[in-house]
């Protein structure tokens, strides 16, 4: 029997790292995700495995850390929350045009600005379009569980040096410090140089030695032709994730006639609504993204033609049903339903706008949140 | 008179150009100090035999392309974040050798926060910091560095500390840290002048070695397409000007090197 303890999600994400033999972490506090950097701090994997753990000056050098850290070869991850994330997102535009493996994790609250430390969903579009500048995408991985948070980390790492590309996971306040029974992963030593060189190659400053050329990190290339091709090779890659990576959760999508597509906490949520729908005969479907880049157009489109409408619940004003609308093609109707500024969607109110589709009226009126027809 | 062809024998040379200088040309104009001080650290490098050890980081500015010249592993930093790279760097590989080149609108401007938090926390690194009081790679405006009066493209009636402050003097100010062992003020206008800045150099990479905290090496340098001279003239220029605000010398040392 594995081993299994109860943990807050940012608790199991700094315990993930140390298990999967990441070699160092950088960080900066702030709310909801400090127990991040804490829960490190107060383990010192120094002692055992040799990971470094240091509390940057801010977000904006703790993502640069990373940047060296990853330059040099190593698993390295730094995590924050929303305000932190504006600051970080020059340096992530740095890694993924120097193509390094990296994870961060982004413990979303509201905003704009200083906002809210409660949690949201609303840096979908500084994370999964971009945030940072020039033609570059990172991979997301969005938890719905504690078990997913600890799970993701070390996929997360898999995938950053597979690709050579920054991972984020994009979680959000309420799975980041809810606490859930947790199957731990198992504990791998972390990589020595020689291995790192075997299993992803020689490119990592670490030193030039006699048998190869000095390695270079950077992201410049002052003739337009090369960094064309850089751009061109960077979207072949992006084409590969998308065909290999796309990552989603379909519940009882079978036999649904209204379809709700959410992600993360919302998702949770938009469970139970779905479990009271089929309790009143309802025939309800959940959609649950689990990767957002790339994210799985595929397969909601696939549903499409067999549900009568879709629902998309954020915790945001919608941002992620843009990508619904592009998989949809106006062929049904979309709702959105949406709770910000640290209010979470309710089961009930979910259930309540689902019974108004079904019933021919998008009735809103005791709805709290932005409701919203979307398209047609 | 001896044939040219006895004289150039491999016993008789005396200098000659560091293995680890690469043969590609420079982009630096003509008098620019970047040249000699790019030679510094070769030279360095290659004579304390480090070469398999060390890891430069490059910033952004003049300097960005250090990494064409000098046949070591690079990584080119975010303007100003050089040191928290090299952080990592550092902490991820402690028995490397770490250095960041930084001028002074990189170090001395958007990247304060990155410099001093790296010189506060003591990381045991070499910092080479090139002040020529001016932006270069973007066409000549006023740096933290740029001394009152000096017209530049963004102040073109010439600094005043009225609407943009003093010229900083980073060094001495890192030098107060207590995890800085090692923080002084060079110039490359003599060949006197190099010799002694190479000696801070290799000391700074040896008290590295000794794992003894940050050393800060700060170069006082001329830009004379920047300040519009000829390099005679920009010698000259610095010698009368900027030493007085930048006095060449140690600041610090705690080396016991």
């Amino acid at each position: 029997m594995a081993e299994k303890i109860l943990l807050k999600g940012n608790e199991a994400i700094a315990i993930a790292a140390i298990r999967c033999g990441c070699d160092g972490y950088f960080g900066y506090p702030i709310t909801p995700q400090s127990e991040i950097l804490e829960t490190l701090a107060e383990m010192n994997p120094e002692k055992d495995t040799g990971m470094i753990v240091l509390q940057a000056e801010s977000e904006v050098a703790a993502i640069n850390m990373l940047y060296g850290g990853a330059g040099c070869g190593k698993k390295v991850m730094t995590s924050s929350s929303s305000p932190g994330m504006s600051l970080m997102t020059e340096g992530i535009s740095y890694i993924a045009g120097a193509e390094l493996p990296c994870v961060i994790v982004d413990i979303m609250r509201g905003g704009p600005g200083l906002g809210t430390i409660q949690p949201a969903q609303s840096d979908y579009f500084q994370i999964v379009k971009g945030g940072g500048h020039g033609d570059y995408r990172t991979i997301i991985l969005a938890p719905a569980s504690v078990q997913e948070m600890n799970d993701f980390v070390e996929l997360s790492f898999d995938l950053a040096f597979r690709y050579k590309t920054p991972v984020v996971i994009l979680s959000d306040g309420v799975i980041g410090q809810m606490m859930e029974k947790v199957e731990l992963s198992p504990v791998k030593p972390r990589w020595t140089d020689e291995e790192i060189v075997r299993l992803h190659g020689d490119w990592a400053t670490t030193g030039k030695t006699p048998d190869r050329k000095r390695n270079i990190v950077t992201s410049l290339d002052l003739d337009p032709h090369r960094q064309e091709q850089f751009n061109l090779k960077l979207q072949r890659k992006y084409r590969e994730i998308e065909r290999n990576e796309t990552r989603y959760e379909s519940l009882l999508c079978e036999d649904a006639e209204y379809l709700i597509v959410a992600y993360g906490l919302s998702a949770r949520v938009s469970q139970k609504a779905m479990e009271m729908a089929r309790e009143e005969g309802i025939k309800v479907g959940l959609m649950r993204p689990v990767t957002l880049f790339p994210y799985p157009y595929d397969a909601i489109a696939e549903l499409v033609p067999h549900v009568k409408s879709i629902l998309t619940v954020e915790m945001s004003a919608g941002q992620m049903i843009e990508d619904v609308a592009l998989a949809a093609e106006n062929r049904v109707p979309l709702y959105f339903h949406g709770r910000m500024g640290g209010m979470l969607p309710a089961p009930e109110d979910i259930l309540k706008l689902i019974k108004s589709i079904a019933g021919g009226t998008f009735d809103s009126a005791d709805v709290p949140g932005f409701n919203k027809l979307w398209l047609r | 008179m001896n044939n040219i062809s006895d004289i150039i024998k491999p016993e008789n040379k005396v200098y000659g150009k560091s293995k680890l200088l690469l043969d590609k040309e420079m982009h630096y104009c003509p008098g620019c100090s970047h040249g000699t001080i790019h030679k510094i650290v070769a030279e360095t490098i290659d004579e304390l035999n480090i070469q398999e050890q060390v890891i430069g980081i490059s910033p952004v500015g003049c300097a960005v392309l250090a990494y064409d010249y000098i046949d070591i592993d690079w990584q080119e930093a975010a303007h100003g974040r050089a040191p928290a790279l090299a952080t990592a760097i550092k902490r991820l590989h402690p028995d490397k050798y770490v250095f960041t080149y930084q001028g002074d609108g990189d170090l001395a401007s958007i990247g304060t926060g990155e410099i001093i938090h790296v010189c506060n926390r003591g990381e045991n690194i070499t910092v080479i910091f090139v002040n020529n009081a001016i932006y270069g790679m973007t066409g000549g405006q006023m740096a933290p560095t740029t001394l009152e009066g000096m017209k530049t493209a963004t102040t073109p009636g010439g600094r005043s500390h009225l609407t943009s402050g003093f010229p900083m003097k980073i060094t001495e100010m890192i030098a107060l840290f207590p995890g800085v062992v090692y923080a002084t003020r060079q110039s490359v206008d003599t060949p006197a002048a190099e010799r002694k800045a190479k000696k801070s150099v290799i000391k700074a990479f040896k008290s590295q070695k000794l794992k003894k905290g940050t050393s800060f090496i700060e170069i006082v340098s001329t830009c004379s397409s920047g300040w519009k001279m000829t390099p005679v003239e920009a010698n000259n220029w610095m010698r009368e000007n900027m030493f007085p605000v930048f006095p060449p010398g140690d600041i610090k040392d705690e080396t016991g090197l």
